[in-house]
């Protein structure tokens, strides 16, 4: 236990110190963390220990993010992407793989040049999807091609891990069989295997559309968010270890679900939940691989090795262009789309591991090519930073002839926080005006309900920096507060005061002494939930007394703006008496000095209108 | 017998005088609907299909409002700015109006001699209302002259006002009735001024 928590704190410390660093440098995250497991593994000064063992551990991080990034593509989003998908990443994987293979065949047999070409041909999801993420690319028409084919990649792994047994030339090692501890589905026969895997593959499908939303439904109506991590979590560990079973990949299983889940209400509960962990295990994945860099081999070979390195890149980074020249990718974008990829992934550990277990590869042919990928990894953030560089000063040559990036985010202008009783009105106005807020709301029942009837409703505590930011507060111009609650109100204002200061804010409060509250956050545009309703009844009241309705409604409208006036006044008092009277007797006087007020009111202003020296027009 | 629409306008109906006793003098006859503008929109959201359809199922058009500014109060124009639309009220196929009389029932504060060349307000009440007179012709509507109470704000005696009051009351129903010499009363300045002369007797 205590070597457990020592190991974590060693990793935790290490990001905790080098990415506030590797950023300050203008290095990005993934730079950093790659740096800290350089210099706390094995290589370094030595401080952890088994470290393959946590890159398998953490690998889930690759897992939880694709997870992610299915949360964000709507099913109809990703069918109008199998162009680029099928097309760029199918080209990619195929014409990367001929090539590599055929250089490797100078050292190997063909067997074993097809395998290395196969897998050096796949790019590292988790550093470039999380470098694009960091550098605000990935709604970008480059960013998405590069997605496009990081997905095909992740698609191809499988049959990758399918076909890799049958080019096995050497003898196999010890009998280190890869299976599911579960279940191992190798001992059925092949058509019963077959089917398990779509039964597996459906019943995500089938789970994530219509089973999934009754089950959130009822662990959000416990208000227990701790309830609502776990159910997450469970849920993509679950279908991990059912894609495993099935001997499909993991990270493919739980993208299915993320798409699946993408247009569900509770879409951004989920993303905020899995955020922060995908984000730690991601973490410790990284430094892995930069503690797994074995420098006694790459010191002992290193012409060997800063060629395979150079080589992958440079023919990796070749296909690439041809590729996007002959997907259309626009000039400029093409060499983003290509410095982004041309790098080993992470995959290609696991494949090589696989290959060298299957008896495919030889460990003297491995080991120098993992060293190459890795570095080739760790080199992408640098040749990001190059790029970026370069794509600035032309730019700068250039200002005039850049087109505007395509953003497919469709940008909300207003985050409707609170869907409650007056949040509903609210909402229906600002839709039937043409406005299409974002409405994010901490009632299940109700978020279902208003889905039904085909508002754009997500399920949620507002007041989470995370969810904020999922709604898009960053694009956002206006934040339209409806919730009952002060202290949460208030809450959420500082909040986005303090991280979004660009945010324009209405908000309602519950009484006058929420008003307050408000006043001092020096909120402008407060309107007291219920003064509404309170005139417009008073208006009937007074027109069913025989009230001319044309004079009810100028009487509201007059007392509203004298109301409206003496806000400053009463809340300078307020504050003065604040600190020396209990919250009931403030209450109390207060209510006092507003009828008496009204008792003395003078309603002037309608008798000088029209007939104050005309009596008898 | 023709049917009768007053457009009644007074922002202070609590404080007024004569436009109140004018309209109790119609107010419960046969044939005689009278729609209280600032009652119905007092936040001036005006229903304009409501508005064209009792326009289209009457006859004649009153307005009936105290002269404000040598005009009308505000909601009178917004009523004109809304509800006399194009193809309705006007052009090519606005025929809506066609043949609908119209006319105007004001109380003004100055008297007769004020509204004059040389009197204080310069022009006479004719003059001052022909954006009316106009606007009724734009709508191929028959214009007749104003009814108009004048000099109210010396304050009218009680017995004048009665008078007032039942001319127009005898005004309304002969025009309801067919008894009413249109002819005769465009001649006129003012649409109570010689009405033996334009009511006829049955």
């Amino acid at each position: 236990m205590e070597y457990f928590l020592l190991q974590l704190f060693i990793f935790l410390a290490a990001s905790a110190i080098a990415v506030p660093v590797a950023k300050r440098l203008g290095l990005g995250s993934v730079l950093g963390y790659l740096i800290a497991g350089m210099i706390i593994g094995p290589f370094g000064i030595s401080l952890i220990g088994d470290v393959e063992e946590v890159m398998h551990l953490t690998e889930f991080g690759v897992v939880m993010m694709l997870f992610l990034v299915g949360l964000e593509l709507r099913p109809s989003m990703l069918w109008q992407m199998r162009t680029p998908i099928l097309g760029m990443g199918g080209m990619q994987v195929v014409l990367s793989s001929i090539v590599m293979a055929a250089i490797a065949l100078w050292a190997l047999p063909w067997q074993q040049a097809l395998a290395v070409g196969l897998i050096l041909s796949l790019s590292s999801t988790a550093i470039v999807l999380q470098t694009l993420k960091e550098k605000a690319l990935m709604n970008t028409a480059p960013g998405r091609s590069v997605f496009s084919v990081l997905l095909f990649q992740d698609l191809a792994v499988i049959p990758m891990l399918a076909f890799m047994p049958l080019l096995a030339t050497l003898a196999l090692g010890e009998g280190d069989h890869h299976g599911s501890v579960l279940f191992d589905i190798n001992t059925l026969p092949a058509y019963l295997q077959v089917i398990a895997t779509v039964l597996a593959v459906v019943s995500i499908l089938v789970l994530g559309r219509y089973g999934s939303r009754p089950i959130f439904r009822a662990i959000a109506a416990t208000g227990v968010r701790e309830i609502f991590v776990a159910a997450a979590l469970a849920l993509v560990v679950g279908i991990s270890l059912l894609m495993n079973v099935v001997g499909l990949s993991p990270a493919l299983g739980t993208f299915l679900a993320g798409v699946v889940l993408a247009d569900s209400e509770y879409r951004h509960e989920l993303e905020s939940d899995i955020e922060p962990f995908k984000g730690l295990l991601l973490g410790v994945f990284f430094i892995s691989i930069g503690a797994s860099l074995n420098f006694t081999l790459i010191g002992d070979n290193l012409a060997l090795i800063a060629g395979l390195t150079a080589g992958l890149i440079v023919i990796k980074w070749l296909i690439l262009i041809v590729v996007g020249k002959l997907f259309k990718v626009v000039k400029k974008d093409r060499a983003l789309f290509a410095v982004a990829l041309a790098q080993g992934g992470e995959f290609a550990f696991v494949l090589f591991q696989f290959a060298k277990v299957n008896g495919v590869l030889g460990a003297d042919t491995v080991e120098p090519l993992i060293s190459a990928v890795a570095i080739s990894m760790f080199l992408t953030p640098l040749m990001f930073m190059a790029y970026e560089k370069r794509a600035i000063s032309k730019d700068e040559t250039q200002i005039n002839a850049r087109e505007a990036d395509i953003i497919s985010h469709s940008g909300h202008e207003v985050i409707l926080a609170g869907f409650g009783r007056l949040g509903t009105d609210l909402g229906r106005f600002l839709i039937s005006a043409g406005v299409k807020p974002v409405i994010i709301d901490h009632d299940a029942t109700n978020v279902d309900v208003l889905r039904k009837l085909g508002y754009e409703v997500y399920y949620g505590d507002i007041t989470r920096l995370d969810l904020l930011e999922a709604a898009g507060a960053k694009e956002a111009k206006l934040l339209v507060i409806t919730i009952g609650d002060i202290t949460k109100s208030t809450m959420l204002i500082e909040l986005v005061k303090k991280h979004y200061p660009h945010l324009k804010i209405v908000v309602n409060a519950h009484d006058r002494h929420a008003c307050f509250k408000l006043m001092e956050l020096n909120i402008d545009h407060i309107r007291r939930e219920t003064f509404g309703s309170a005139l417009a009844l008073g208006q009937d009241a007074l027109q069913q007394l025989g009230v001319d309705p044309y004079e009810a409604y100028r009487l509201a409208r007059i007392f509203r703006k004298k109301d409206g006036e003496m806000m400053p006044e009463l809340y300078q008092w307020h504050c003065e008496e604040e600190h020396y009277i209990s919250h009931y007797q403030q209450k109390h006087a207060e209510l006092e000095t507003l009828m008496t007020r009204d008792l003395l009111a003078d309603n002037d202003e309608l008798d000088k209108a029209w007939t104050a020296k005309n009596p008898a027009l | 017998m023709k049917k009768i629409l007053i457009n009644f306008a007074h922002p202070a109906k609590g404080r007024s005088n004569i436009n109140s006793q004018l309209r109790a003098a119609v107010e419960n006859l046969d044939g005689v609907t009278i729609n209280d503008l600032y009652a119905n929109y007092p936040d001036f959201l005006i229903d304009v299909a409501r508005e064209q359809t009792l326009c289209e199922s009457h006859d004649v058009i009153i307005f009936q409002h105290p002269f404000y500014w040598y005009s009308t109060p505000a909601i009178v124009k917004e009523w004109l700015d809304l509800v006399l639309e194009h193809g309705w009220a006007y052009g090519k196929t606005g025929t809506a109006l066609k043949g609908k009389w119209f006319f105007q029932a004001i109380t003004a504060g100055g008297d007769a001699t004020t509204y004059h060349a040389q009197g204080a307000n310069q022009f006479t009440l004719g003059e001052l209302t022909s954006p009316m007179r106009a606007t009724a012709h734009l709508c191929l509507m028959d214009w007749l002259p104003p009814f108009a109470v004048m000099g109210v704000h010396r304050g009218l005696p009680l017995a004048q006002v009665t008078n007032h009051a039942e001319d127009y009351r005898r005004v309304v129903m002969a025009i309801r009735d067919d008894l009413f010499n249109k002819d005769k009363a465009q001649q006129n300045e003012f649409l109570n001024s010689h009405l033996d002369e334009t009511i006829l007797r049955p």
